[in-house]
């Protein structure tokens, strides 16, 4: 079994607060392994989002644990989880969130730039970065100038650049039609496989399940099941939710 | 350039007519700032001209005097007592006041006569530009600037006209001895000075004294104190002082132009702080992704502070260039607008304090942004 790059330890997280207040994840466990493509798929309102979040340092659990690379986020300030987020996770969002003032190549150099690296080797890193996504004749072209497809490898271009174990994706493949799709979903799956990177895509698209290595289902804030994709059959999470 | 600054700069730029109208906005307040405090030095030039060029090295005047057009008037005995004083070289009286000019055409108006000895040297006219110094030694010889020429009913030299009822002659013309009062200088020769002023014989408005080269300054002072009563005894940098303090803050002129260069302050600060914050709000999605990739608050700090230091400094640029057509229009008004290099430097350091202290408000708005709106939008 492959090392944990994220582990959530009976993470529960509530939202809002008084009357309006509802409980987003309730007792959640759950290891992101390297080299592995997790997806999470649930209907509207399960909490991925939320769980993603939370996994990626955004929000504090308001019990439980959260690791990143063995490190605790437990009592962590807001700035101690920005260096956390800024040292180990790089996130691919639906709306691919560019900068659409900076060119490609100066989008993913900004990953770099949060880190304190500058410079021509920064640049260098952020061209190589895109060259491996097939984008090396676009580095100059600003986000309007690209297609949905494009403007996503830019996305994922600079959530690797910083070569950070864990990637996690909301939705990557949504706002693009299936060949985009599927062609994102490849990248995804070959950055899991190939760099040994800790990938969770949330998803409810389920022609997307066959890229992924483990499907967790979750409800209602709860995880409900996993399957082993290409390795066994979908098993209840009885015991590891604490249902 | 660093990212951040890239980024600052093309978020700024990206938005023309926003960037045009805060640099609009910033160009109105420096160069209301700048106008207002070029008027504060050009008139606190002014209200000293005839300090600065009178050669002398202590000035003796009657206890009180508030500046140089004060019309109190001393003893004219008291030439001797000052020159019994060990350490002076000599004495001169100035005699001073406001008088009437009458036009060929009859009409009157009001002229303020400086009259000294010409041949001593203590207060001349300058930048003569036509006629002599040494022809106004004549009887009835006067001098005005030549700015004044329609005001005076004047055509050059030889030009005629009456002070008091008597007559003079233009004998010299002389060019930018403007005054703030509006009110021309007339340069005429002691001699006959109190005859236009209507001061009496035994009186002089000041005495100009110049010491021997070994003279103890303080010691003459303090002798000529004991010795004349009811006068004070200034350097010129001392009259200079009380002069412009008389008429910049004991008239609430000076307050009036500082209360205006506060209100292009506040104009600046509004108007930056405005667009700023707005600029920011419509790039918030921005903010939260970069602190969702897990940049640091100071990060994102930099590149709004960058933001406002752009703003300074092309504004500052644009307001600068208007601010020195402004200086090349006035420099041979009445009140010119001075800009000296210092005043340069603080106005820049005061637009850009000016820029940062509005990208505080914009700071506020993005210092509790929560990362994880950039999944919602």
């Amino acid at each position: 079994m492959t090392e944990a790059i994220i582990e959530a330890k009976n993470v529960s997280k509530n939202l809002g607060s008084g009357a309006g207040q509802v409980t987003a994840l309730k007792d959640v466990n759950l290891s992101l392994r390297g080299g592995e493509l997790t997806m999470l798929m649930g209907p509207s309102g399960s909490g991925k989002t939320t769980l993603l979040s939370v996994l990626g340092c955004m929000l504090a659990p308001t019990s439980g644990m959260v690791q990143v690379c063995g490190i605790s986020s437990e009592g962590a300030n807001v700035e101690q989880l920005a260096t956390l987020r800024r040292e180990h996770v790089g996130f691919v969002f639906q709306q691919y969130h560019l900068f659409p003032t900076l060119t490609a190549a100066e989008n993913v150099q900004l990953a770099l730039d949060l880190r304190g690296e500058r410079g021509t080797k920064a640049k260098s890193r952020s061209f190589d970065a895109l060259a491996k996504l097939g984008l090396a004749q676009k580095i100059l072209s600003y986000p309007r100038e690209l297609s949905g497809g494009e403007q996503q490898r830019v996305a994922i271009a600079r959530a690797i650049v910083s070569d950070p174990s864990a990637i996690l994706a909301d939705e990557p493949t949504a706002a693009l039609d299936g060949v985009n799709g599927q062609a994102i979903m490849r990248i995804l799956a070959s950055i899991a496989k190939a760099s040994g990177r800790g990938v969770l895509v949330v998803t409810h698209d389920s022609r997307l399940t066959s890229f992924a290595n483990r499907i967790i289902y979750i409800e209602d804030g709860r995880l409900v099941g996993e399957e082993i994709v290409n390795a066994g059959t979908p098993k209840l999470l009885t015991a590891a939710s604490g249902r | 350039m660093p990212l951040d600054l890239t980024l600052a700069s093309r978020n700024l730029f990206h938005d023309r007519l926003r960037f045009i109208a805060t640099t609009v906005g910033i160009v109105f307040s420096v160069v209301l700032v700048m106008v207002q405090m070029g008027l504060y030095l050009g008139f606190g030039q002014m209200v000293t001209k005839m300090i600065d060029h009178a050669s002398t090295d202590l000035w003796v005047v009657r206890k009180g005097t508030n500046c140089f057009e004060d019309p109190s008037l001393l003893d004219a005995t008291d030439q001797k007592a000052i020159l019994k004083v060990a350490g002076i070289a000599s004495a001169t009286p100035l005699v001073i006041g406001f008088a009437d000019w009458r036009l060929p055409s009859g009409e009157l108006t009001p002229v303020f006569v400086v009259g000294s000895d010409l041949a001593n040297g203590s207060l001349q006219p300058w930048n003569i530009v036509a006629g002599s110094l040494r022809s106004l030694s004549a009887h009835d010889a006067v001098a005005v600037d030549r700015t004044y020429d329609k005001r005076l009913g004047i055509s050059g030299i030889g030009a005629k006209a009456e002070i008091r009822g008597r007559a003079v002659h233009v004998a010299a013309l002389t060019d930018g001895i403007r005054s703030f009062t509006t009110t021309p200088y007339v340069f005429v020769d002691l001699k006959f000075a109190r005859g236009y002023t209507g001061a009496p014989r035994d009186k002089a408005s000041y005495f100009l004294v110049n010491l021997k080269p070994d003279a103890d300054v303080a010691a003459v002072r303090r002798d000529l104190l004991a010795n004349i009563s009811g006068v004070e005894v200034l350097t010129s940098a001392q009259f200079r002082d009380r002069s412009r303090e008389f008429w910049l803050f004991g008239t609430g002129a000076g307050a009036a132009l500082f209360a205006g260069a506060l209100l292009g302050v506040i104009v600046g600060t509004v108007i930056v702080a405005q667009t700023l914050y707005s600029s920011t709000k419509d790039h918030l999605d921005e903010f939260a992704t970069l602190r969702a990739m897990g940049s640091s608050n100071r990060y994102v700090y930099r590149v709004i502070i960058y933001q406002a230091l752009i703003n300074a400094a092309v504004g500052f640029c644009f307001a600068a260039l208007i601010g020195f057509a402004v200086v090349a229009i006035t420099t041979k008004s009445a009140l010119p607008v001075v800009i000296t290099p210092a005043l340069m430097a603080a106005v820049f350091g005061l637009t850009v304090a000016m820029c940062i202290g509005s990208a505080l408000v914009a700071i506020l708005g993005v210092v509790r942004i929560d990362p994880v709106m950039v999944f919602t939008r």
